[in-house]
């Protein structure tokens, strides 16, 4: 056991006896540059401590003798941007939808505020281009399921789609096949009598047992021609455009399982005025009605 | 020879009961396959049998043929030789999957398979995080302290057979996670995403490590611990704590691959991150400076620069890295005053961190020709030279006005590779052409030319 502290010849340094499978120590001092580095970088936390946020306690936090505050500040930059806006959205908030489309200054400006909101808020679920996916709506197309009117965008934006919220969208298709409401042979000759509808060659015996079944089960909400209502955010089922596919499979499913999406009711977290400047953004951008 | 050793030497201890617990745990799995109503449960649980199986058959092979031997006069090499040839396998897959996922970012349309979404980039990027922190890393690191123990200690690993359990065991972690990335199940926390049932499983594999590492420095015939196993150590118990913390979860269902988190909102986020952070401080620091302070000495032949630095620096690593994880939470719902904490903390550990770049260079005074002879000894001096940089950079891009710049852009992804590849890397490959004469008992490695 080397227990015996020797002196290495290169360093001159003494070792600390120690020894581990042939690997000894030298006993050398703190090298003073990194010890005096190191008080320098605790001396500049101390005083960031003392200056900034720091500390918590029981009740709250040393707040720093900066008063220094990124929640006050982000508040801050917000007003200003407001006052910055100012003008702006004053004309945005007088002006119907109407005048703000025919007024080309106007127009452009909403265009503009649009996009940018658009691209935070909606793109995540709508897409960048706003063309959609599957359960997504496409809002560049001509196909509106609550309406595509100025101020219908302007109601599905501000109250949402079943969201629960007082004055939301809502609506409800059956789930036929899980609740037991129709047998499987009877969805697949509705799922026959709605590919029928869409314009294409459909199984003929199908569609004509499916016939009284769609008059009595899916007229009430879709209309007796299958052209939907958007009263009720029914589908058109005749015009070759779907939310979750237009395969007989996604078809068969959607009659089973009445799936229906939920988009965010936007009243109080964007402002009026916004709202106004998304519904004409999204608007002119799609085939408006 | 008072004890011939010869014919009736007896089995490692706890074979009977390892072999008996892969039985039953491969029943268990086998049920919970065929009970479980989800896809991606049934096929890790299939995984879990057939190891259980795998094993089960190899112990009752080895326990009737006598080959399974316990060796008490003798270090126990075989696992450390196993876990040699995994860390080469982990690395090679690892780097692998590094490439195919920087052709994805390169040539999306290239290498984008939307029919097979099991490639997919959100995939293949944990797999690749996994297999080389994981995989590579923490087979490296269990090789190398298995050996590093050994031979500080003087002592053979305690335990009995529970070592192979700990290889193997880790191993099928690896599997199962991997699998499961590439299936969609994941916790979608950083670094650690597998699901619950494989964290619990590497829990009981950790246990075990930790056990068999403190076993043996328990029975070590050395007056003192030498300074790579305190790190070796930290990194255990460490990896312990910050794994149980950030993976406490409700499972959906107890056959359901899917669990939900018990925090939520900004104090998730922190949990993950002081996990985050410290996966980088302990697991691929902490550990891997166990690594530097064996093998450097060793293959230079020179003695530790400073006995004195090691202790600092070690207390001091361990002391300040545990709180800077909120550097990773600049600008976020975070409260700032923990931003603060996260960010001046980071710049306290710059000298600590710095206190092992120096003791490992350091000690090559009065050896450095040896970088111009020795490709082995020039592999951990760049490695060294990573570890100094990318320990600089991390606090300066912890300041909160440089981490507004370089947050979210590629400077982190770079920062990460510094430290994973450049460190991490090139001072377990040192560590590997090291161990492998030793391990195989040849004079030297096949050809230095092809090292360097």
């Amino acid at each position: 056991m080397a227990s015996e502290r020797k002196t290495d010849e290169v360093t001159g340094t003494e070792t600390t006896g120690h020894e581990w499978d042939g690997i000894h120590e030298l006993d050398t001092p703190l090298p003073r540059w990194w010890l005096w580095v190191w008080w320098g970088t605790i001396a500049f936390s101390v005083v960031y401590w003392l200056l900034m946020p720091a500390w918590p306690g029981l009740t709250g936090y040393t707040k720093g003798l900066l008063h220094k505050s990124d929640r006050v500040e982000v508040g801050r930059e917000l007003s200003a941007l407001e006052v910055q806006r100012g003008a702006g959205a004053a004309q945005l908030r007088t002006a119907s939808l109407e005048q703000i489309e025919k007024d080309p200054k106007l127009q452009a400006y909403a265009q503009q505020v649009g996009q940018s909101v658009f691209g935070d808020n909606c793109a995540t679920c709508h897409g960048i281009g706003g063309t959609g996916g599957k359960g997504y709506p496409n809002l560049r197309d001509d196909v509106w399921l609550w309406g595509g009117k100025l101020e219908d965008i302007q109601y599905t934006i501000t109250h949402g789609v079943r969201t629960g919220a007082p004055g939301a969208r809502a609506s409800q298709m059956p789930a036929f096949g899980r609740d037991e409401m129709l047998q499987p042979a009877q969805i697949d000759d509705l799922t026959e009598y709605v590919v029928h509808l869409s314009g294409r060659p459909a199984d003929a015996s199908a569609v004509a047992r499916a016939a009284p079944l769609f008059q009595d089960q899916c007229a009430a909400c879709h209309g007796a021609e299958g052209k939907g209502d958007p009263a009720f955010g029914a589908p058109n089922l005749t015009d070759g455009e779907s939310l979750y596919g237009d395969s007989r499979t996604a078809i068969r499913g959607q009659i089973f399982a009445g799936n229906g999406g939920v988009m965010p009711t936007w009243n109080g977290r964007l402002s009026p005025e916004t709202i106004k400047a998304l519904s004409v953004y999204i608007h002119a951008n799609a085939g408006g009605q | 020879m008072s004890a011939p050793s010869t014919p009736t030497a007896s089995p490692p201890a706890g074979s009977g009961g390892l072999l008996l617990f892969s039985a039953v745990g491969a029943l268990v799995a086998f049920f919970c396959a065929g009970l479980s109503q989800d896809p991606i449960f049934r096929l890790q649980a299939e995984t879990f049998a057939l190891a259980g199986v795998i094993a089960a058959f190899f112990l009752t092979a080895g326990l009737s043929g006598g080959t399974l031997r316990d060796e008490p006069d003798r270090y126990s090499d075989n696992v450390i030789k196993a876990g040699v040839i995994a860390t080469m396998f982990w690395s090679a897959a690892g780097l692998l999957v590094g490439v195919i996922i920087a052709a994805q970012l390169s040539w999306p349309r290239i290498f984008y398979f939307p029919e097979a979404g099991w490639l997919n980039f959100g995939r293949l990027r944990p797999l690749h995080t996994s297999a080389v922190v994981f995989a590579f890393g923490g087979n490296a690191l269990i090789a190398t302290s298995f050996w590093v123990v050994q031979r500080t200690c003087k002592a053979r690993l305690a335990g009995g057979i529970a070592p192979w359990f700990v290889f193997w065991g880790y191993q099928l972690f690896i599997v199962l996670a991997a699998t499961g990335y590439l299936m969609g199940a994941t916790q979608s926390r950083e670094y650690a995403e597998p699901e619950w049932y494989t964290d619990l499983w590497l829990t009981v594999v950790w246990v075990t490590y930790l056990l068999v590492f403190l076993g043996t420095i328990w029975k070590r015939k050395e007056p003192h611990i030498y300074v790579a196993n305190w790190f070796y150590l930290a990194f255990i118990v460490t990896i312990a704590l910050l794994h149980l913390v950030n993976n406490a979860g409700l499972p959906v269902g107890l056959l359901n691959h899917k669990s939900y988190g018990v925090f939520s909102g900004v104090q998730d986020a922190l949990v993950q991150w002081w996990y985050g952070h410290n996966a980088v401080g302990f697991f691929l620091t902490a550990g891997f400076l166990a690594m530097m302070y064996y093998y450097v000495p060793k293959r230079v032949e020179r003695p530790v620069y400073s006995y004195r630095l090691s202790i600092v620096h070690f207390w001091s690593l361990i002391f300040i890295y545990i709180w800077a994880g909120p550097h990773h939470l600049h600008y976020t719902a975070l409260p700032q005053w923990a931003q603060t904490l996260g960010m001046t903390f980071s710049i306290m550990l710059w000298m600590p961190s710095w206190g092992g770049m120096i003791n490992g260079l350091m000690t090559l005074s009065g050896a450095w020709d040896k970088l111009r002879t020795d490709p082995v000894v020039r592999m951990m001096v760049v490695s060294i030279a990573f570890y100094g940089m990318a320990t600089f950079e991390g606090p300066v891009m912890s300041i909160r006005a440089v981490n507004a710049l370089s947050h979210y852009t590629d400077w982190t992804i770079g920062h990460v590779h510094s430290g994973a590849l450049g460190w991490v890397g090139f001072i377990s490959f040192g560590a590997v052409y090291c161990m492998v004469p030793w391990l195989w008992k040849k004079p030297a490695m096949y050809s230095n030319k092809l090292i360097e």
